[in-house]
């Protein structure tokens, strides 16, 4: 066991834990932050995408042991004193999801894309979210929602 | 605040966002019991080997394990997993038990169980479970596995399992197929093809998850299912158990695709386990696990023989099919292509028609239905057909299609598979997809390019599709052998506070149910949408359901919802007159108010409810009550159709197809929530898309699924994909209330032939007739290039 010292969701947190454990066994089984979900096992889907000091990580391709010292957030931790990201609320106003299994990695994603670039071009998007899978909506309502982010189109 | 016909198509923002968009989800993955228990799954290698011996010792004997289980050991009790549709009486299945006993009959099969006290020790554990096994020539090549060259399974004697017809000439729908096609032979046209329908895999997004808790009076099942009330109803016929002491409950549930629409054998094992253990258990599969041990779906070979005459008019379809069944007969794998049989002549109205299918068992994963399920696999050959006839007759195919199809005044329409047609308008669909599409204008650059000899060349892809939804009247079921109903149930609860509470037996995983049957609701009632809440996949609610699945959620469980509704206001009505000392017949009702003609005197539906809780003041004899009840099952399917045209951009010097536009208009009947409906339309669309040019699930010689991850089976990405343009023409259906017709399967159904037809399309002056799907650079490259249609057509 290794003990780890990490801020999730601006709480501090101070445990043991197994060295194999990937960080996202340790945010849903350790700290019960379910939100973060596990979609493959082969880092393809990015449904387990969180921000390890405010940059995306895929959390199954983490140890929890890396993590140490660091500052994670989640899906559940991003809105802030009960406002929603503009991120979330475009993904609601354009329609971007459907069974909502990948929305926490595709949302967590798309934040990071528009950190990086606040005004993309659908091609930027579409490359930009290319490691995030997502079954239902045939991408086009996603990459929507991140435009409207973009554009601060959402109320 | 909402009133009457202002909710239903509305684009409502969806109820279920909030939590999505927040991570405050419920899969069944999160579900943690005290002293649960974890199953970690052994599964064979191989296709097809005997289990000559299995030690669990040195995993017995590993930290934290509580248990390692065989199929031998389990016997009896772990049941038998369900085929619910024996097409045939004579209908050859092997019993399908949840875990192998002597014998692996495709590779992913489970032959050991571990339960632990944590996953990761379960897991670890698992690999020291030692299994011998004598290998056993695999029956894996479809065609070759037909000839029973080699068994699936000795014991049977042959992989045939069912052979299954119709013929229109028997059936007394229309004529004799071979004679149609012996006139076209001597005077006229015969287009002769053979398609193959490649295996596919659902790939939704949430991995298969089940926890089972025995403690208490009950036995309680949480699934990541499609189908919580089909699942218990087989659970308690198997397994022993009481279906009253058996609670199923569907939580949020990521995706299904059909994928879900399943009897597991993990389900089974979980129950069993947890009722030997007396503790509650979990297991969730890997995505690894998913794609090899989940159902596959498609997987045909399709032989086709058109009869036309010289000026394009068709006079006859037949259809010989082959379809892979996999190691078992699933649930209702077996139904699969029987539900494509009444769609092979679509949207057109030739005479003559006969559709033989050959049910085929094989050493790899079982199969059944994926989105769309046997309607694809039709629209798709008669699509591709519509194209090889035109070509034929070398005019425009939507002209060679127009001249086949059923006219909208014709409706309804009694089709040469004897269903009934009862709405429909072709030439609305398709001029405005024309339009939109700017049809000529790229019909007038590809032959600028044929004409330049580009390299890069453009092809014009052509889809007028119907299908069949709304399933099913329980009656065609019980004809068709089908071992359940098709019927819906729905009730809808008024509290005393005068909110509505609403119970479906259909069971969402995505399609956004709690929005758009509180949209429903609250136009019937008059009451806010807000004050709707939609209540379902949890038997203990609701009670009664056959769940969601072959679009039908709108169609049919919808149908019961306004049913149920109405009778809420027949039950307020004597209520209302009685409280507003009114006689019945003064009374109307509008707006959620029953008010009294000629006077001010009003009471909304929510007062009512209020007084109906206080029960001080009702009628003599009237219950105090206003909840009601209602199973519908419908008179007959209902036929959405579009008209999708795609663009595509073929090199010819790599072979790679480059999507460029993609239009459709479909006609889905009224729309309940424009912006649901769209977003079925787009993610029904990519997974058509992704069969025509991406997905497929690979075997090597052995028998082992080499496609079998995300790394290698391709799921479409962001960046493979376009945006789309869609619109819709509106038809109502006449066989239900709303007028609704269902969207859930339509984009997939009809873009796969879409995109095959623009693929041909771009490179057939160069002498090719046909690629097989998908369409990878390669495939493409060698049909220009090696002039050998249907190159890597080869499984």
């Amino acid at each position: 066991m290794t003990r780890i010292s990490l801020t999730v969701d601006g709480q501090q947190v101070v445990d043991d834990v197994e060295p194999r454990m990937l960080l996202v066994q340790y945010l849903r089984e350790r700290l019960g932050k379910t939100g973060t979900v596990i979609g493959c096992d082969t880092s393809n889907c990015g449904a387990c995408t969180v921000h390890l000091d405010g940059r995306s990580v895929k959390s199954c391709n983490v140890l929890a042991v890396q993590a140490d010292g660091s500052e994670v957030t989640t899906i559940e931790g991003l809105a802030s004193n009960g406002q929603l990201h503009p991120v979330q609320e475009a993904f609601r106003e354009c329609h971007g999801l459907q069974c909502g299994f990948c929305t926490p990695g595709m949302i967590m994603q798309s934040v990071d894309l528009l950190e990086e670039n606040p005004d993309p071009t659908e091609q930027e998007i579409r490359l930009g979210l290319e490691g995030n899978l997502c079954r239902c909506t045939g991408y086009h309502n996603i990459v929507r929602s991140v435009q409207a982010a973009a554009k601060g189109a959402t109320s | 605040m909402t009133t009457t016909a202002t909710e239903i198509g509305r684009d409502r923002r969806r109820k279920e966002d909030q939590r999505l968009i927040t991570g405050r989800t419920r899969w069944t993955d999160n579900m943690t019991l005290p002293g649960m228990l974890h199953l970690a799954m052994v599964r064979s290698p191989f296709a097809h080997a005997r289990i000559t011996s299995i030690d669990t010792s040195a995993a017995a004997a590993a930290p934290n394990v509580v248990s390692v289980v065989t199929g031998a050991e389990l016997g009896e009790e772990m049941g038998v997993l369900i085929n619910a549709w024996p097409i045939t009486p004579d209908q050859v299945a092997p019993v399908h038990t949840p875990m192998a006993v002597d014998r692996a009959t495709f590779a992913g099969e489970i032959v050991a169980v571990v339960v632990a006290r944590s996953a990761a020790a379960a897991r670890d554990a698992a690999e020291l479970v030692d299994v011998e096994y004598d290998e056993l020539p695999a029956a894996l090549d479809l065609k070759e596995a037909a000839a029973d060259t080699v068994l699936a399974h000795p014991d049977l004697g042959t992989n045939k399992s069912a052979y299954w017809v119709f013929d229109s000439a028997a059936a007394g729908t229309g004529g004799d197929v071979e004679e149609a096609i012996g006139t076209a032979r001597a005077d006229g046209i015969v287009i002769e093809r053979e398609y193959r329908q490649q295996r596919l895999i659902p790939a939704f997004m949430e991995p298969r998850s089940v926890v089972v808790d025995p403690t208490g009076e009950q036995l309680t099942v949480w699934s990541a299912t499609q189908i919580p009330h089909i699942l218990r109803f087989a659970m308690a016929a198997t397994l022993g158990i009481p279906e009253s002491k058996l609670r199923v409950i569907a939580p949020d549930v990521g995706g299904g695709f059909g994928g879900k629409l399943q009897t597991t054998p993990e389900e089974w094992l979980a129950v069993v386990l947890a009722r030997r253990l007396g503790k509650p258990v979990k297991f969730t599969e890997t995505r690894s696990e998913s794609l090899i041990s989940g159902h596959h779906g498609r997987d045909q070979w399709q032989k086709l023989t058109l009869a036309a005459t010289k000026d394009g008019t068709v006079t006859g379809l037949k259809v010989e099919l082959l379809a892979d069944l996999g190691s078992h007969v699933s649930l209702v794998g077996g139904g699969v292509p029987v539900l494509g049989a009444f769609m092979f002549n679509a949207i057109y109205k030739f005479p003559a028609y006969h559709f033989a299918c050959q049910t085929v068992l094989t050493n790899k994963t079982w199969t059944d239905a994926y989105r769309g399920a046997g309607r694809p696999e039709a629209t798709f050959a008669i699509e591709r057909l519509m194209d090889e006839l035109a070509a034929e007759l070398g005019v425009d195919p939507l002209v060679v299609r127009e001249q086949n199809w059923i006219k909208h005044e014709e409706f309804p329409f009694t089709t040469v598979a004897g269903l009934e047609y009862d709405s429909g308008n072709y030439e609305a669909a398709t001029a405005r997809a024309k339009e939109l599409f700017g049809y000529d204008e790229l019909r007038a650059e590809q032959q600028r390019r044929r004409d330049a000899d580009d390299p890069v060349q453009l092809g014009i892809g052509i889809s007028t599709f119907t299908e069949m939804c709304g399933l099913a009247p329980s009656r065609v079921l019980g004809q068709l052998d089908y071992g359940a109903g098709g019927w819906e149930h729905a009730s809808v609860r008024m509290l005393a506070t005068g909110k509505v509470e609403v119970i479906t037996g259909a069971s969402a995983h995505g399609q956004g149910h709690e929005t758009a049957f509180s949209q429903i609701v609250a136009d019937r009632l008059g009451v806010a949408f807000e004050d709707v809440e939609v209540l379902h996949g949890d038997t203990q609610i609701a009670a009664k359901g056959l769940d969601t699945y072959g679009s039908r959620s709108l169609v049919v469980g919808g149908e019961a919802l306004v049913r149920a509704a109405d009778k809420v206001i027949e039950k307020a009505r004597p209520i209302a007159a009685h409280l507003l000392e009114a006689s019945v017949e003064d009374l109307e009702f509008s707006g959620g108010t029953f008010s009294v003609r000629g006077t001010d005197a009003g009471m909304a539906i929510g007062e009512i409810a209020t007084a109906v809780f206080a029960a001080h003041n009702l009628p003599d004899g009237v219950e105090p009550s206003l909840d009601s009840d209602a199973t519908y099952d419908p008179v007959n399917f209902s036929f959405p159709h579009g008209t999708h045209l795609c663009a595509v951009e073929v090199d010819t010097e790599t072979g790679r197809v480059r999507m460029r536009s993609y239009v459709c208009v479909d006609d889905v009947g009224n729309i309940i929530n424009p912006l649901i409906v769209a977003g079925q339309v787009h993610g029904g669309l990519v997974q058509g898309i992704a069969q025509a040019l991406w997905e497929e699930a690979v075997y090597d010689d052995s028998g082992t699924l080499v496609s079998g991850s995300f790394v290698d089976y391709l799921l479409p990405t962001a960046a493979d994909t376009i945006s789309f343009e869609i619109d819709h023409t509106t038809t109502p259906s006449t066989t239900n209330t709303l007028g609704t017709k269902g969207v859930g399967e339509a984009g997939t159904i009809a873009s796969t032939p879409a995109v095959v037809n623009a693929v041909v399309d771009a490179v057939r002056h160069l002498g090719v007739h046909d690629i097989a799907m998908p369409c990878t650079p390669e495939r493409v490259w060698r049909a220009i290039h090696m002039s050998s249609s249907a190159e890597g057509a080869d499984q």
